[in-house]
């Protein structure tokens, strides 16, 4: 097969994998580097991948950091337990997806209109994209491959990504835990010792201390915690 | 009366390829406008948003009617065609089911609101009744209007007859909602020719409609206030003059062609694909699109009786264009004929750009302005091209 979605920099204005006629995975299978093949052989050229090149970093999007849905909170504790078992592994968010002005905080978030920013800055050679809206994926994942030499990993709760090198659909929890398997494996294939750690907090992010909160913090979206006139609000979560 | 208060009818929910493929079907006596508005009942719309001025056609009416009916659940009247439009965005942002229409000069004056829909990811169907354009001002049909939608990212089906204006709006509301498509879709069918004018349609029983929208499946956030994820809107790029904001533009903006591509999976699960072709192994195809294609139908069908080597090719994807389809259907072609309703020939512009022999497409024949298109002008080209003689008489 032909590797059409390779590790960048692909340069400065690429064509879309799309553009290079790569489609999406039917349900049940994977996308490696462009090409339709199993999900555990995209699991597993990930996994190697997360296990050899430096600074392994996870991306979750919004979808997985609030606890909104269902199936969400077995996600996320899923997505803790596949990082406590990739070596080094670090955890940067992607907490929303609005431009961060004046600057980024490089080392707390990522941020689908400039990812490169945080994918250089930390060195980062291969990441996981996990519930980043499709959209915002794909913009970042595009970027990424134009700009960085970061071995990409999208894992999907929906069809999956054109634009990594490797792409999981349909995602569950126990896809995640799967894949986890699948690192535990293939690093003891590669004689890494590990010991199974939680990644370290971020060291951007502030101590949140929700006893001096007040509706001032919420900024621009304080009108949406303000009681309306004559509205009295007798419970809360 | 605010839309929660409305009563709602109740309807059976099914699957759209149920819908599409399996439901039992009556056949009825209907316009082309009716045919859409009859799409629209079982699509289980949310809302519908119209300007219904001269040239529209009756859909928005009919949908006011079906509105009433309690087949939708929220209906206005906007200002005009780009707060139309502009409100179109709007209701997508709080993730709803959305439908609208227009016609000719509306569609121009709405079409800074809808150029910027796919950017915005907004998933809905709109229905492009075709007029001509001013100036002169005129009511007639004239497809014209159609080149400038091809440019805007939407995906573009392009109906032949009432039947296809059923299916194809009811098929649209798949594919817009679709989590990789997510751009929306336009159904365009001739003004007059078939909005006001009956054909046999085959329809569900309107007591099924599709499923609920559902807001979550997106590769957007919706604006839901009350779920925190979706707090967040769709940010665009700051359009600062810097590397980063040129960046970003750029690569959305092949997202949104990547997911114009991506829609073509949709078109063939739902309409059976891109293009119509009869008659493979022919020498001379007609290519066409919308009602040109049941003119070029005919066409083919007395060039059958008089057992020539004619083909038929009915696209009925404009976006995305079904290049490699109309290459493969027409490898062994040595003349392709495009008909069009329209002054500039976007459809032949379409064709030749698609093939790697562009020599070999006959630019025409052409009507605009209102005017009908004969059988007989196809005819004489196709003779023409086959070194035949043909008596024109009009």
């Amino acid at each position: 097969m032909t590797k059409r979605v390779t590790v960048g920099p692909a340069g400065y204005m690429p064509a879309s994998a799309p553009e290079m006629g790569v489609e999406l995975a039917p349900k049940g299978q994977a996308l490696l580097y462009g090409d339709v093949v199993s999900e555990e052989e995209a699991m597993r050229d990930a996994a190697i991948a997360l296990l050899t090149r430096d600074n392994p970093t996870i991306f979750p999007g919004p979808q997985v950091l609030w606890d909104w849905k269902d199936d969400v909170a077995e996600k996320a504790a899923a997505i803790l337990d596949l990082a406590s078992e990739i070596p080094n592994c670090k955890i940067i968010p992607m907490p929303d997806y609005r431009p961060k002005y004046p600057k980024i905080d490089v080392k707390a978030e990522i941020n689908p209109n400039h990812p490169n920013l945080t994918i250089l800055d930390n060195k980062i050679k291969a990441c996981i994209f996990v519930g980043v809206h499709c959209h915002y994926a794909n913009l970042s994942l595009r970027m990424i491959r134009a700009g960085t030499d970061c071995y990409t990993t999208a894992l999907c709760a929906y069809m999956g990504h054109e634009e990594a090198m490797a792409s999981i659909r349909d995602l569950h929890a126990e896809d995640i835990q799967k894949f986890k398997e699948i690192i535990i494996e293939e690093r003891n294939k590669l004689g890494i010792e590990w010991e199974t750690t939680l990644p370290p907090e971020n060291p951007s992010l502030e101590k949140e201390d929700f006893s001096t909160l007040s509706p001032a913090d919420y900024g621009e979206y304080r009108s949406l915690i303000m009681t309306k006139k004559g509205e009295h609000v007798t419970e809360t979560e | 009366m605010d839309a929660s208060q409305r009563p709602q009818l109740e309807k059976k929910k099914v699957d759209i390829n149920y819908l599409l493929k399996e439901a039992p079907r009556e056949q009825h006596f209907i316009t082309g406008a009716q045919a859409m508005a009859e799409a629209v009942k079982r699509a289980n719309v949310d809302m519908a948003i119209a300007y219904p001025i001269t040239p529209q056609s009756e859909v928005m009416h009919l949908v006011g009617d079906i509105y009433a009916q309690g087949h939708i659940k929220e209906y206005y009247r906007a200002e005009e065609e780009l707060g139309t439009m502009s409100a179109i965005a709007g209701a997508a942002r709080a993730g709803v089911r959305l439908f609208t229409a227009t016609s000719g000069p509306g569609l121009l004056r709405g079409l800074e609101a809808i150029v910027s829909w796919s950017g915005h990811r907004v998933p809905a169907v709109l229905g492009i009744l075709t007029r001509v354009v001013n100036a002169p001002l005129s009511i007639q049909p004239d497809n014209i209007e159609m080149a400038y939608m091809m440019h805007c990212g939407a995906v573009m089906l392009h109906a032949e007859n009432q039947q296809d204006t059923f299916d194809m709006t009811l098929a649209a509301f798949a594919i817009t909602e679709k989590v990789d498509v997510y751009i929306p879709v336009a159904v365009a069918t001739e003004g007059f020719f078939v909005t006001h004018a009956k054909g046999y349609v085959d329809m569900m029983a309107d007591d099924l409609c599709l499923p609920d929208f559902d807001p979550v499946a997106a590769p957007v956030p919706a604006m839901d206030n009350e779920t925190p994820p979706a707090r967040i809107q769709r940010d665009a790029p700051v359009q600062k003059s810097n590397f980063m904001s040129y960046l970003i533009h750029s690569v959305w903006q092949q997202e949104i062609w990547d997911s114009n591509k991506r829609a073509m999976k949709y078109i063939y699960e739902y309409l059976g694909g891109p293009i119509e072709v009869q008659n493979p192994e022919a020498d001379v195809f007609v290519v066409a699109s919308g009602c040109a294609a049941a003119q070029a139908r005919e066409a083919w069908r007395y060039g059958q009786e008089e057992g020539l080597s004619v083909g038929l090719i009915k696209v009925r994807a404009i976006r995305p264009f079904p290049i490699k389809e109309i290459q493969e259907a027409t490898k062994n072609a040595k003349t392709l004929i495009v008909p069009e309703h329209n002054i500039i020939g976007w459809l032949s512009k379409e064709v030749k750009a698609a093939i790697p022999n562009g020599g070999i497409v006959v630019e025409g024949p052409r009507v605009y302005g209102g005017m009908t298109l004969p059988v007989e002008l196809i005819m004489k080209e196709i003779y023409t091209a086959l070194g035949l003689e043909y008596e024109l008489n009009l």
